[in-house]
């Protein structure tokens, strides 16, 4: 057994000798101390002067295209860059029109998946499906809009249209020729990039619901999918509503798949077929080009408003994710 | 009287209902069915990017700039590297910023002003990529006068520090108290402790962070539209326009031109493989660092 | 040769909570001092007041005085250089995970800016020697984390540690209690041993560990002390009824 060695006894040179040991000249550290702590925190209000800047930015960017139109700007319907008249209401319009249905598609896709993989998946197919779907949300927009135009489009005009026209035209939305490109594709190409949020969001809080919750209800005899609407999907509600309204956050602010393939035209129409616009996608085609100072502020002012919108957005759907799981820290999504 | 259970009999195991039998089935098939209704378009991608990207790259692809419209030939070089030149400047600007935010939350920011931060960070995150360029294009392209490459840094650091900053707070939180109390204990100051036991410990996760703030931040397209906006040829200066690899992309395939819907395919392919590579290679690091590390 | 610790009138609070009540106590130097009481009693408290780890702790507070032989341990002096004249061991081991174990016990002195390397090997050498682990590593000094070691072995580590900054006073709170019977003989051998060069305040919940290796002992209750005096007369001719009452195990 190894124990103190009698034989080698160290010698020992303990404190006092010279009063505190071979550390005697080591300082106190106060100011040094009070450096770092200046230096991150201005790192942390660099956070929160980001928000300003962004927020100054946009607000005198756009204030002439506000002084000049008012609250009309997104009420009225011409966007006339010549004669320098202005009104954003096709954008919004395409704006909510495409995100409402990629969420009308995406939604029962993602609870579906999200249910799926959390209550029915066999143990050894769980972590590769949600390997695969956290993979399409790291998917860049650009790719998805590439795929976009030269498959899914074609796809689009040669069949699902035209299926669509004959069975469905009498409903209105389905009306016109199958260019392929336009509102349709633009929120069904939506639709799949918002499914890995809203899917993730309702695995995490799916999985946050105590298991005692399922046991209580199995106990009473429920069959699987009982079990899954009533200990499970009815605990988690709030939560997945609020990954839903976090899927259409990112819906709203998409720019590039959308802009690739809805047209780019600001029409308003009732079919789905027929091509819009976006905030998003005006800015992203017509910034660049904007060729007066009232153009680019009218450009600026839809980049506020989508901000404003966007931010209400993601805040109502963070309060309501973080009721279920109880504020742990965010991880980031996508 | 009432009739107890065992009297009547009908209590005894009474089979599940067809009704609800099939309800169960139904439902599952439909979970099932939407598994792979969204498993079909992740496959479509890829296959496609392969199909039609693996042909078109080449040596030539790799190492030479755009030619002019209509000949053939040529390569997305300068995109690549501009890519990683604009990504460079993002994170000397990012990194720093967003692990510096992250120590403030972790060490010091257990209160209310911390919980501000947080939310403020929460709620970058979701600021729409195109409002991110607008908001560069107001703070340096105005100034300089014309796009550039910092442009394009600053746009993608704004979106990086938020992602930073989160994932680097969550990772120092995980390093055990006990190990900063033994520093604590040893007479090391409290910003000694933080960089060299804390952060140390936490390393590989916090390197995992700025990885998926890479990743997510690499294929973004919008922010530099009127940034960085683009350039045929190398370009290594700061404050002129660069090419990045997204753009390039996005250009050629909404052009009408076969020869450089080619490259577009090529260039996805090229990009996407630098995002799986980086997310795998996060999972590997991170399941393995983690263990070591944090223990 | 170790100093002895004079406090006076100690009060300590969490918050609002008061812990500690006017605690007044002479531990002297070159001996082992322990501290007992049930749990809750506030013997960890007082113990990290001695060094000014107490006030790690958010909202936690404490008044009084504290004096190591002629220093004043809250007045005029940094915690951080207080810390390195009172070193400390923990009830569970806390080897740095990513270092190796000769970066685990010369972490102290590195981190404090010391870095002759020919004096820092003499010194962990020296170090592990003391807190007798020297021969079960001196192989794999650098080439094992600290982590790896068994319990036992991590808390000699965590003693290396802290001698190797050469403290005058060394604080043990519980280092035991985690450990099995062998762990924990070996570490009172050391305990003895140590007491010739420096002064031990050692808490712990085992009446006859502190029999052991204390030739004082103080016992708390709800906070406040209620009895200091050499063991031998505290565990058999105590003078509180309460300390009689602990001892004979009536309660705690």
């Amino acid at each position: 057994m190894t124990g103190p060695q009698p034989v080698a006894k160290p010698e020992v040179v303990s404190g006092s000798k010279a009063g505190g040991g071979p550390l005697i000249r080591a300082g106190t550290s106060l100011i040094p101390d009070r450096i770092f702590y200046a230096a991150v925190l201005s790192c942390g209000l660099c956070v929160l002067g980001l928000v300003g800047v962004i927020v100054y930015q946009l607000v005198t960017k756009s204030a002439l295209s506000w002084h000049a139109f008012g609250w009309k700007f997104f009420f009225r319907g011409d966007w006339d860059p010549v004669s320098e008249q202005f009104g954003a209401w096709p954008f919004v319009y395409g704006t909510l029109v495409s995100s409402l249905l990629a969420l009308m598609l995406a939604v029962p896709l993602a609870i579906g998946v999200a249910v799926f993989i959390t209550e029915m998946c066999p143990r050894w197919l769980k972590g590769a499906l949600a390997f695969t779907t956290e993979l399409l949300a790291a998917i860049p927009s650009v790719i998805y809009g590439l795929w976009a135009i030269f498959v899914m489009v074609p796809l689009l005009r040669e069949y699902v249209e035209p299926l669509l026209g004959r069975y469905f035209g009498w409903t209105g939305l389905f009306e016109g020729t199958p260019y392929g490109i336009g509102m349709l594709a633009a929120g069904i190409i939506l639709a799949i990039m918002v499914v890995p949020i809203v899917s993730s969001i309702t695995r995490e809080v799916m999985t946050a619901v105590p298991q005692q919750q399922r046991e209580a209800v199995l106990a009473l005899g429920a069959t699987r999918w009982e079990m899954i609407r009533t200990g499970v999907l009815r605990n988690a509600r709030a939560g997945i509503l609020g990954g839903v309204i976090l899927g259409l956050g990112r819906a709203l602010g998409e720019t590039m798949a959308v802009t690739m393939v809805i047209g780019n035209r600001p029409e308003i129409a009732r079919s789905l077929f027929a091509p819009g616009y976006t905030m998003a996608s005006v800015i992203a085609n017509e910034f660049s080009e904007a060729t007066s100072d009232t153009y680019l502020s009218a450009l600026v002012e839809v980049g506020l408003a989508l901000f404003l919108v966007t931010i209400v957005v993601n805040i109502m759907a963070q309060l309501l994710v973080w009721s279920v799981t109880r504020g742990m820290p965010a991880r980031s999504h996508g | 009287m009432a009739k107890t259970a065992g009297q009547t009999g009908q209590f005894a195991i009474a089979p599940v209902s067809l009704w609800r039998r099939g309800m169960n089935s139904l439902v599952t098939l439909a979970a099932g069915a939407a598994v792979v209704a969204v498993l079909v378009p992740l496959g479509a991608i890829f296959v496609y990017l392969i199909y039609k990207g693996v042909g078109a790259i080449n040596w030539a692809f790799l190492t030479q700039i755009p030619k002019p419209v209509g000949e053939a030939g040529g390569g997305m070089a300068n995109a690549i590297a501009g890519s990683g030149y604009i990504l460079a400047i993002a994170s000397i600007m990012g990194v720093p910023i967003g692990i510096g935010a992250g120590i403030y939350l972790a060490e010091y920011g257990r209160n209310r002003f911390g919980d501000l931060i947080r939310f403020t960070a929460d709620v970058l995150n979701g600021v729409p990529s195109i409002v991110v360029g607008i908001v560069a294009y107001g703070i340096v392209v105005i100034g300089q006068g014309h796009f550039s490459a910092l442009a394009g840094g600053v746009a993608l650091a704004i979106m990086m520090i938020p992602t930073i900053t989160r994932t680097t707070e969550e990772m120092l939180l995980l390093v055990p108290n006990a190990v900063k109390e033994a520093a604590y204990g040893l007479g090391v100051s409290r910003w000694r402790t933080t960089l060299s036991i804390t952060l140390r410990t936490a390393t590989s996760g916090v390197i995992t962070g700025v990885m998926l703030a890479f990743a997510r931040v690499a294929g973004e397209t919008a922010p530099l539209l009127f940034t960085a906006f683009g350039n045929q040829y190398w370009n290594w200066k700061v404050s002129q326009p660069t090419a990045a690899l997204s753009l390039q992309i996005y250009t050629y395939a909404i052009s009408p031109f076969d020869e450089w819907h080619r490259q577009a395919w090529a260039g996805a392919l090229i990009l996407i493989v630098l995002i799986v590579v980086s997310v795998s290679a996060v999972r590997i690091v991170a399941g393995r660092g983690m263990l070591k590390g944090a223990n | 040769m170790g100093v002895g610790i004079k406090v006076e009138h100690l009060n300590a609070w969490f918050g609002k909570t008061q812990a500690l009540y006017d605690i007044s106590i002479d531990v002297p130097a070159n001996h082992a001092t322990a501290v007992i009481g049930p749990s809750g009693c506030g013997k960890s408290t007082f113990v990290r007041c001695l060094n000014r780890m107490h006030e790690t702790i958010p909202d936690a507070r404490a008044t009084g005085k504290v004096r190591m032989g002629e220093l004043d341990v809250y007045n005029g002096t940094a915690a951080v250089q207080i810390r390195r004249r009172i070193g400390m061991v923990f009830q569970k081991a806390n080897p740095f995970p990513t270092m190796s174990i000769y970066d685990n016990v010369a972490a102290g002195l590195k981190l404090n800016g010391f870095h002759d390397r020919k004096r820092l090997d003499e010194i962990v050498e020296r170090s592990l020697k003391l807190s007798a682990l020297w021969d079960e590593v001196k192989d794999t000094l650098r080439k094992k984390s600290g982590a790896s070691l068994s319990g036992g072995q991590q808390q000699r580590l965590c003693i290396a540690r802290a001698l190797a900054v050469e403290p005058e006073v060394l604080l043990m709170d519980e280092p035991c209690s985690a450990l099995d019977p062998i762990s924990t003989g070996k570490i009172e051998e050391l305990i003895f041993q140590l007491k010739e060069n420096f002064t031990i305040v050692i808490v712990t919940h085992n009446m006859q560990q502190a029999s052991r290796v204390a030739e004082f002992t103080g016992f708390f209750l709800l906070g406040k002390l209620i009895e200091f005096d050499k063991t031998e007369k505290i565990f058999t001719t105590p003078s509180d009824k309460r300390t009689e009452d602990y001892i004979t195990g009536r309660f705690g």
